[in-house]
């Protein structure tokens, strides 16, 4: 068997040219499919990667219209709908969050130069909780706590634009900002959030705070963060928590399964170049098959010889066999190497991580070998079936 | 016919026939008895077209019979399967052709080799062996060439050492010489004349009467049959 082998690489050694050029189909072939499901694969991992914790666990609920119609009774948030949520088995952190209408006014630095100049800010309202439930990275000082809010401290946390905006980068001095004519005192500067962006652009105060400066009567949302693979069934459980006797007024923002993700990167687009790989593998396996098939008739007396020196049929299928597969093996190995590469390079201009599947890479080539395989089975037994008188003649 | 002293001849054929069917048929070979003694050294010999080539496949094993009895060594070969002959092939038989058939994109060492890797011979010992051979064709010195950088000469020399390699009993050569010029076939000649010396068993099949003398025996072919 070994010596079969060593006889078959002769063989496709003995025209490396012709090699070359009856890889190339298998090569193009294996390569289109690497590249297309390595590229599917890197993508998707893209967006686990970018969107996965934040967005698999993120669920928002709001009111279906808050405030819509005239005279009808507006759904309303319970102020207590963290807490009703937060009894769910899965939930991570919720806190609520309101815009805040200020009007015209401005928020200002007290301590800024001339007095601070005034910025159009959003100004918002959370409960406590919010800063978990986003994910909240503090830069410098404290988010508020319960306390604050129940009390109705005069206290603000900064998203992290609107401190530059306002020239605050310290909260050890307790700085103040106006809102309007009102001084609040500056606690805690964000440095980010995950979900709710505008957060990072706004000034954000204690519920407690908002309900008696700004009349705010309920929560516009409530942002919720589930454990991982929690969201889809608390996305349904919780309108019931929060609003037991209406839930359907209530709307949620829940995350894709994770087949709708997955579903949504298999695209037409790969399909079509899963289909442009196999048609390649289809005519890569066909130009073997061809050469091999060539080659044998090139090979007639070579064939002879054999038979002469004492192969039976089987050896000298086996050979053109063999040497088919290895054939079909080195332009897997090729294709491989190319959809790998193309994978890579495609990864590294978009700045993505290249995600390849162990089993695509490894199985590949295998593949390769699979098609020399099948293009060979015939050019084989037509090779074995050559009778050696006739391929002896004309000595 | 005479009878043999020798315990069991190399090759016993009895009413041998070869016909190509046609149509129109061809009787290619025609009720040939022929007994190889060991050691002898017999030379066929007849007209292009007498049915040389096909009784050479025949004694070699590369093709069947229509009829008759063909025993080598005293193996009745017209009852076995196409693997057993094929081992007995490999193992008793070694072909000069004509036009060598050599591989041209394997060096003359492996070309030697090639002989016992279907008689599973380990590759070591093939290498060993065919260096011996070489050396014995008196071609040391071209071991690592190609096929294709040889002399005509030179080239069937090669293909002598691959017969002998895998030491067979009964040595087969068609036209050994036809391809090559008066000096080059006398020195084929002559390892010929050696080889028998040593005791191989040999067969050369020529259209070539001064081929054909060199021969211990001589036999003729016409039409398909032997004249004696
Ligand atoms: N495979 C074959 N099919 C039909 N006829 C054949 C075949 N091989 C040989 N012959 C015929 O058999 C006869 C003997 O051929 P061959 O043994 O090659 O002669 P030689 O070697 O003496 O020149 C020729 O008439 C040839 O045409
Ligand atoms: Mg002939």
């Amino acid at each position: 068997m070994r010596d079969l082998l060593d006889e078959a690489l002769a063989g496709v050694a003995a025209r490396p040219t012709r090699l070359i050029l009856t890889t190339l189909g298998t090569v193009l072939g294996i390569a289109a499919l690497v590249g297309t499901v390595g590229l599917g694969q890197t993508a998707a991992g893209q967006i686990t990667q970018r969107f996965d914790l934040a967005a698999a666990t993120r669920i928002v609920v709001q009111p279906e219209d808050k405030g819509g119609q005239e005279g009808e009774a507006a759904t309303q948030l319970p102020w207590d709908a963290p807490e009703r949520i937060q009894r769910l088995n899965g939930v991570d952190a919720a806190g609520t969050v309101s815009n805040l209408d200020i009007g015209d006014d401005l928020v200002r630095n007290v301590a800024g130069v001339n007095g601070g100049e005034g910025k159009a800010l959003q100004v918002m309202a959370a409960s406590a909780g919010l800063f978990d439930a986003v994910r909240g990275v503090l830069g410098t000082g404290r988010f508020f706590d319960a306390g604050h809010d129940q009390r109705g401290d005069k206290v603000v946390v900064l998203g992290k634009h609107a401190a530059e905006r306002l020239g605050i980068n310290r909260v050890d001095a307790q700085p103040a900002v106006f809102i309007g004519d009102e001084p609040y005192t500056v606690i805690g500067i964000l440095e980010s959030v995950t979900g709710r962006a505008e957060l990072n652009d706004a000034v954000i105060m204690p519920n407690g705070t908002a309900k008696t400066a700004y009349d705010l009567e309920s929560p516009d949302a409530v942002e919720i963060r589930t454990q991982v693979g929690a969201a889809q069934l608390i996305a349904g459980q919780a309108p019931i928590a929060i609003q037991p006797n209406d839930p359907s007024t209530l709307k949620v923002d829940a995350p894709p399964k994770q087949g709708a993700v997955r579903k949504g990167v298999e695209s037409d687009l790969n399909a079509l170049f899963l289909l442009l790989g196999a048609v390649a593998l289809l005519v890569g396996g066909l130009g073997i098959a061809n050469v091999t098939l060539l080659s044998v008739l090139e090979r007639i007396s070579e064939i002879g010889l054999r038979r002469a020196l004492g192969a039976a049929r089987r050896h000298v299928a086996i050979q053109f066999l063999v040497e088919s597969v290895i054939v079909g093996f080195l332009g897997g190995l090729l294709g491989t190497a190319v959809g790998v590469l193309l994978t890579v390079g495609v990864s590294w201009v978009r700045d993505w991580t290249p995600i390849l599947d162990n089993r695509l890479a490894f199985g590949s080539p295998l593949l390769g070998a699979f098609i020399g395989l099948v293009a060979g089975t015939y050019p084989a037994w037509k090779a074995s079936a050559i009778q050696p008188i006739t391929a002896l003649r004309g000595t | 016919m005479t009878a043999v002293a020798l315990p069991a001849p190399v090759v016993e054929m009895i009413g041998v026939r070869r016909f190509f069917p046609g149509p129109p048929e061809v009787q290619a070979i025609r009720d040939v008895d022929l007994i190889i003694g060991q050691g002898e050294y017999l030379s066929i010999v007849g007209p292009s077209g007498s049915g040389k080539s096909t009784l050479l496949h025949l004694l070699g094993l590369l093709d069947n019979p229509t009829g008759g009895v063909y025993r080598l060594d005293g193996v009745d070969t017209m009852s076995l399967r196409e693997r057993r002959r094929a081992v007995l092939r490999g193992e008793r038989i070694g072909f000069v052709f004509q036009s060598f058939h050599l591989l041209d994109h394997r060096t003359v060492l492996e070309n030697v080799a090639l002989s016992m890797v279907y008689v599973g011979v380990p590759r070591r010992v093939r290498l060993a062996r065919a260096r011996v051979a070489l050396e014995r064709v008196g071609l040391a010195h071209r071991m690592e060439f190609a096929p294709t950088t040889l002399s005509g000469g030179e080239r069937q020399r090669v293909a002598i050492a691959r017969a002998l390699v895998a030491e067979p009993s009964l040595l087969l050569a068609d036209e050994p010489t036809g391809n090559l010029d008066s000096a080059n076939a006398e020195a084929i000649l002559a390892v010929f004349d050696e080889l028998h010396h040593e005791g191989m068993t040999l067969a050369v099949i020529t259209h070539d009467d001064h081929v054909s003398r060199r021969a211990q025996r001589q036999v003729r072919i016409v039409d398909g049959t032997l004249q004696w």
